[in-house]
């Protein structure tokens, strides 16, 4: 029987020295659905959205114990998988970082490290997922342009792009619209309730106002520790724990 | 198909570190070889000399077997002393005055200029030496101090010496002031100190241990310096007893001598070791003040 | 006392503006003096001709031969140096970031082996030249010249890759890329100016040092053709010329000394322009 979750982890440890980051976290995200990692800054939310695609190995200082399963398998386990692992994973950080090369460029290379060689075929996709991010009438004219000249809100629109032509299952965001104004931030947001019929989509944020519009699912992090995890109707309207309701009325930020 | 490519490409990546990690192998051998190196090759000399008697005597006669280094390790430490005397006081006024007053004109002139000096190649410098530094001692500096030379001196290629290094060393002491953060002297101006009292008690203090490693860097640089030098400093292979005197340093007995050396195994073995000497003593001071630049940079 | 204060702060200001002067005024009389004395000796012929008249004494002809043979060495090493350079820096700033220590070992190492005068590296090179039965030739040269530079090209890469910025790093690795591909395709083209910056810092070191070649690359009239021949470049013609008792013999090393300086000149202005050119795709963070 299928475990009903994309990602679960399951006594989720990390530690910094002697720091404790993550403690004994469980959680459940589901398919086809917007979770959102909620918390204060410095709760590690974003430590854990990168250990779903093992980002964390690139810093040694972090020691992590305990499973993260995707479609069931531990991906702690997955040893020269993990390029794999981490293609099925879109990432959007907190601020884009476009690739150094032209906008074109910049969605053509996941796909020809993929095997795409194909010129039309590179083409039609880049087209496709420019589109899909919203992005294609704005930049259609200048492909050939670097991806620096763009806007930050078009960068971080190109880096959606670029994450979904790589053919990813579920996307990582980490407080995506931070760097944004607010009318890329709301495009943003949009996007992501366009996408999530077909992916699963994990958003990190401390924003509680974007939470609300955007989750379908919740789960909430203090200190290090999932206090409260569920749909987000009854995270927002029915929550079980004193921390919650504390942190609702806004008396944490 | 998909599955091919993702092979190809951890084969790919594969090959790539296999070859970055041979290369970087290799790079951290290189200095025990070339130690390894000119030791072995030193070998026939300490078999027949003890390595007191080539470091401590002065009489430099291959013919007759004798291979007394202590003149031109003398000569060496001359010319390199002198050479940052003069540098070094340039170096920290220049120094203090770009990174604490100049504005940014000055530096944007100033940084091509530090540049292109350090890119000059050392032998210019000698051609320079000799068209400017050598007339320069001989006919105005000597005379001032009632010496009668022909100019190539040790002076000579101290100032030669001392215009190499300057770059080299500005450039250490430009970090190093740099990285003094700007909240200290903030601090001290607040307590109602001149630019200048914050400068000596707060900058020079702060950043000692940096200008010390930049010192001891520019010793080793100085120290290891051929061409120019030995273009200037007159080599004559006696003890040198004054600054109007020729010297005859370490490198430019190397660089002097080959040629001749290959007939003679005791003297190409002697250059060898002359050559180890150098290599040890550079290191010594090198090994040193990076010791030092990165205590002071953890701090 | 307050007046003291400042009249010392004064007369201080004084000698750093002399001191930062006197920087200026030397490099401006280095360069003169070498173009003053060098300028009027530089004509078609000695640039096109290699000297005539037997040995490195003959009176008549140029220095075609120190020029080509410069332009082999250098280009020579400095491409064999950054065949290895490269993936080192990129290595070093890729796989070995998670390791500090481990890194800061290897920057260690390398800035001690940056710090060994040529005139080693021209001995050692000469040791491995006669272990491997090698002539004093252009392949010597290229060999010691190459491990003269490696250090210098690795650590100003090395620099310049340092500044990549962590979150490219992650983005890369996140669409699904390997470490090498991210090395080559990715850290590459975000420090392309700078790289192109050390390559050139390496080969004016190469162009310019006579001390490592000195004993490796022999000296003669001749342009080599092939590598096992010996060769003349720039620095060393300069240096043997320079003691030689004929007038023109040494003319033709004033000439040499300012095709060198001018070279080296031209290596400056294109490093400076270099990072301001090329930047087209770099991301600024």
């Amino acid at each position: 029987m299928k475990n009903s979750g994309k990602i679960i982890t399951k006594d989720l440890n990390l530690f910094i020295g002697k720091q404790h980051i993550l403690k004994n976290v469980n959680i459940v995200v589901p398919d086809n659905k917007i979770t959102v990692i909620l918390g204060p800054s410095g709760c590690g939310k974003t430590t854990l959205l990168k250990s779903m695609n093992r980002l964390t190995d690139l810093y040694p200082e972090m020691v992590l114990s305990g499973q993260i399963l995707i479609d069931d398998k531990d991906i702690l386990k997955a040893g020269a998988e993990v390029p794999e692992i981490r293609r099925k994973m879109g990432l959007l950080s907190q601020r884009p970082y476009p690739l150094p090369m032209s906008i074109y460029k910049n969605i053509a290379y996941g796909l020809k490290i993929n095997g795409v060689s194909n010129h039309k075929e590179l083409d039609d996709k880049v087209e496709y997922y420019l589109r899909l991010a919203n992005l294609w009438d704005e930049v259609k004219d200048r492909l050939r342009e670097p991806a620096s000249t763009l806007s930050i809100g078009q960068q971080q629109r190109l880096c959606l792009a670029r994450g979904l032509a790589v053919d990813p299952e579920i996307i990582l965001a980490d407080e995506p619209t931070s760097a944004l104004d607010p009318l890329s931030s709301n495009a943003i947001e949009k996007q992501f309730v366009k996408l999530k019929s077909s992916y699963t989509i994990v958003v990190v944020t401390h924003i509680l106002r974007q939470a609300r519009r955007i989750a379908d699912h919740i789960i909430f992090m203090y200190l290090g520790e999932v206090i409260e995890q569920g749909s987000a109707n009854k995270f927002f309207n029915y929550p079980e724990m004193d921390k919650t309701r504390e942190y609702l009325k806004g008396a944490f930020n | 198909m998909m599955l091919q490519n993702r092979e190809i490409r951890r084969l790919r990546d594969r090959l790539n570190v296999s070859w970055m990690i041979v290369i970087l192998a290799i790079v951290l051998f290189l200095p025990l070889l070339l130690g390894l190196g000119l030791f072995v090759q030193s070998g026939l000399l300490l078999k027949e000399l003890s390595i007191w008697n080539v470091l401590f005597t002065s009489q430099w006669m291959p013919m007759s077997g004798k291979f007394g280094l202590l003149s031109f390790i003398l000569s060496s430490l001359m010319v390199t002393v002198l050479s940052l005397l003069i540098a070094c006081p340039v170096c920290l006024l220049t120094a203090i005055h770009l990174t604490q007053y100049a504005k940014r004109y000055v530096l944007n002139i100033m940084h091509p200029v530090i540049d292109i000096l350090a890119g000059i190649p050392s032998v210019i410098y000698g051609v320079w030496g000799i068209l400017a530094v050598v007339p320069l001692v001989s006919k105005y500096i000597a005379p001032l101090f009632g010496v009668q030379t022909s100019g190539y001196t040790l002076l000579a290629g101290a100032i030669v010496l001392a215009i190499m290094i300057i770059p080299f060393i500005l450039n250490i002491l430009i970090e190093v002031f740099r990285s003094i953060p700007t909240e200290l002297t903030e601090a001290s101006l607040a307590l109602g100190a001149t630019r200048w009292q914050t400068i000596k008690f707060v900058i020079l203090r702060k950043g000692f241990p940096g200008i010390i490693s930049a010192l001891g860097l520019g010793i080793s640089r100085a120290f290891g310096e051929t061409i120019a030098v030995l273009m200037v400093v007159g080599n004559v292979a006696k003890i040198p007893t004054g600054i109007f005197q020729p010297g005859y340093p370490l490198p430019a007995l190397i660089a002097n001598n080959y040629g001749e050396m290959m007939s003679i195994p005791m003297y190409q073995s002697a250059l060898m070791f002359s050559a180890l000497v150098l290599f040890v003593i550079v290191m010594l001071f090198n090994l040193a003040s990076r010791i030092a630049i990165t205590k002071f940079e953890t701090k | 006392m307050k007046y003291f204060r400042y009249k010392e702060e004064k007369i201080f200001r004084v000698l750093m503006l002399v001191s930062t002067l006197f920087i200026v005024l030397a490099l401006a009389i280095i360069i003169f003096s070498i173009l003053y004395k060098g300028l009027p000796m530089l004509s078609w012929e000695m640039i096109s001709q290699t000297p005539k008249g037997g040995f490195y004494l003959g009176k008549e002809g140029g220095i075609l031969n120190a020029i080509i043979g410069s332009f082999y060495l250098s280009v020579c090493s400095t491409l064999l140096a950054l065949f290895v350079s490269l993936p080192l820096a990129l290595f070093m700033n890729i796989y070995l970031k998670r390791y500090k220590f481990v890194l800061n070992t290897v920057r260690f190492f390398l800035d001690l082996l940056w710090g060994v005068p040529s005139i080693v590296y021209g001995a050692f090179g000469f040791i491995i030249m006669i272990h491997f039965g090698l002539r004093a030739s252009l392949l010597a040269g290229i060999i010691t010249v190459t491990l003269f530079i490696i250090p210098i090209m690795v650590r100003a890469m090395d620099e310049v890759f340092k500044t990549v910025p962590v979150g490219l790093y992650e983005a890369s690795l996140s669409l699904g890329s390997t470490r090498s591909e991210t090395a080559y395709r990715v850290f590459l083209r975000q420090c392309y100016p700078g790289i192109i910056t050390a390559v050139l810092l390496a080969f004016g070191r190469g162009i310019g040092d006579a001390a490592s070649v000195l004993f490796t690359t022999g000296f003669t009239d001749h342009i080599p053709v092939s590598l096992m021949q010996p060769t003349a470049t720039l620095p060393l013609a300069i240096f043997f010329q320079l003691g030689a008792p004929i007038a023109e013999v040494q003319e033709r090393a004033y000439a040499a000394a300012a095709i060198l300086t001018f070279f080296i000149l031209i290596i400056s202005i294109l490093a400076r322009l270099s990072s301001g050119k090329f930047q087209r795709n770099k991301i600024n963070f």
